[in-house]
């Protein structure tokens, strides 16, 4: 099992190629059932149109090192979450550009609470290029729905970040 | 195939459910309320034919948005809806077991089986409108998912976990775009105000139940529409405030939509989304 862990380590995740399948957190499972051997993996947003490429990249990493017998499961409970990003992921995040996501600030759908950050005001992100706090969401959802659009005061320059679910 | 009536002719169900029949057998009956069996099928198509609905017009944004920023947030969003559709919709077709998944539910259905409120097939209008529709719309969505985290259904209550998360970003989105466009400048406070009013009467239908969702709602499946209506008010008092927008006092609510009795923009929205399936049934690339 570890050994098709570590392939799976080796498959990037086909947005964000500085992180792999098992960095991500989507991997919720290996195990042979009899001689098949199941995969299960947890999609991050429901929509991503990443999915499908994920699961094709999979069976295609696996296939080449031999296991023909494989089934790829779809598990949606527990829902995938931020949290699941490992540490050393989050730093390759941050040195491609994209501010890692700040645990335990995931939106809650209550409004009333959540009005006075609304415009983001409360919520630091540092500046993934230059360090500095000084930082504005410009959009809340950026290239793709896991990210925020956000642009840095001080050196000027745009940059997404993963946010927090 | 002869020309089907519109929504002023009379039994234009009728009509149209023959005039499929005559076709190939394409056409189905309208949901009956008083089918028990059919509730969870049922309960299931409204939820996922908002969000397919909403999904769609929310896309026909793409590349026609006032700045690139909110082409793409418009987009994104879209994307979300348009993922936990598969969900409610794969499903909604694994309940009714008549080997129909998603795509067969979204693209092969006529709009009198379509079980969306009014106000998600509404026109998009201007950008203030859109994002008003989606507030409304978003205020409801969020407790509804919240109440099916407890469902009895496991499978519901996964997907209402999973969509929760997503949609707690949306009405983030919408709720501030409300109230940086109604609490903005002159013509953008007009304009939100406008749409405001002209969404009202549509706003009802979320929280109004017929006897399919009582049935649910007793069964412990679903909620009862009608228990939103704090939440919602709620959420829409607060963000109407901070807006300065003014709540407005109607409270007639048009209807029919989650019975499959929509209005003509249905048609017109169903046309470009299912023609390359209808034309090329089962295509894929």
């Amino acid at each position: 099992m570890e050994q098709v862990l570590a392939w799976l380590g080796e498959v990037p995740d086909p947005e964000i190629p500085v992180i792999s399948l098992t960095d991500l957190g989507i991997i919720r499972d290996v195990a042979y059932l009899g001689d098949t051997l199941v995969v299960t993996v947890t999609p991050t947003y429901s929509g991503c149109p990443a999915t499908s490429v994920i699961n094709f990249e999979i069976e295609k990493k696996l296939r080449e090192n031999g296991v023909d017998d494989l089934r790829l499961e779809r598990q949606l409970s527990p829902p995938w979450t931020t949290d699941w990003i490992k540490p050393a992921a989050r730093d390759a995040l941050k040195a491609y550009g994209i501010a890692p996501p700040i645990d335990g600030t995931a939106a809650d759908g209550v409004i009333a609470g959540r009005i006075a950050r609304l415009s983001g005001d409360n919520l630091k992100v540092e500046c993934p290029r230059c360090g500095s706090t000084k930082t504005e969401k410009v959009s809340q959802f950026g290239s793709t729905p896991c990210k925020a659009s956000y642009r840095c005061t001080d050196c000027l320059e745009p940059f997404d970040y993963f946010k927090c679910i | 195939m002869p020309a089907q009536g519109d929504m002023m002719t009379p039994d234009a169900e009728a009509l149209a459910k023959a005039a499929g029949e005559a076709a190939g057998g394409t056409g189905r009956a309208p949901l009956q309320a008083d089918a028990p069996g059919m509730d969870l099928f049922a309960g299931l198509t409204r939820l996922g034919d908002n969000t397919l609905i909403l999904g769609h017009r929310v896309s026909e944004w793409c590349g026609h948005s006032p700045v690139l920023e909110e082409d793409i947030a418009l987009a994104n969003m879209a994307l979300d809806l348009i993922g936990q559709t598969q969900l409610w919709l794969g499903l909604a077709g694994e309940v009714e077991g008549a080997g129909r998944d998603a795509d067969a539910l979204a693209f092969r259905r006529d709009a009198w089986d379509f079980h969306n409120i009014l106000l998600v097939e509404r026109p998009n209008g201007d950008f203030g409108q859109t994002i008003m529709r989606q507030f409304l719309f978003d205020a409801w969505h969020a407790p509804m998912l919240k109440a099916l985290e407890a469902s009895g259904d496991a499978r519901i209550a996964e997907i209402a976990v999973k969509a929760g998360k997503e949609v707690a970003y949306h009405i983030e989105r919408s709720a501030d775009l409300v109230i940086r466009l109604g609490d903005g400048t002159e013509e953008s406070h007009a304009r939100m105000q406008k749409a405001l009013e002209a969404l009202w009467p549509y706003t009802g239908e979320m929280m109004i139940g017929d006897a399919c969702d009582r049935r649910l709602a007793e069964a412990g499946l679903m909620p009862d529409p009608a228990s939103l209506r704090p939440k919602w008010d709620e959420s829409v008092d607060h963000v109407l405030a901070e807006a300065t927008l003014t709540r407005p006092e109607g409270t007639f609510a048009h209807q029919g939509g989650k019975q499959g009795r929509h209005t003509e923009h249905m048609g017109h929205l169903l046309a470009p989304m299912q023609w390359l399936q209808r034309a090329y049934p089962d295509a894929k690339w």
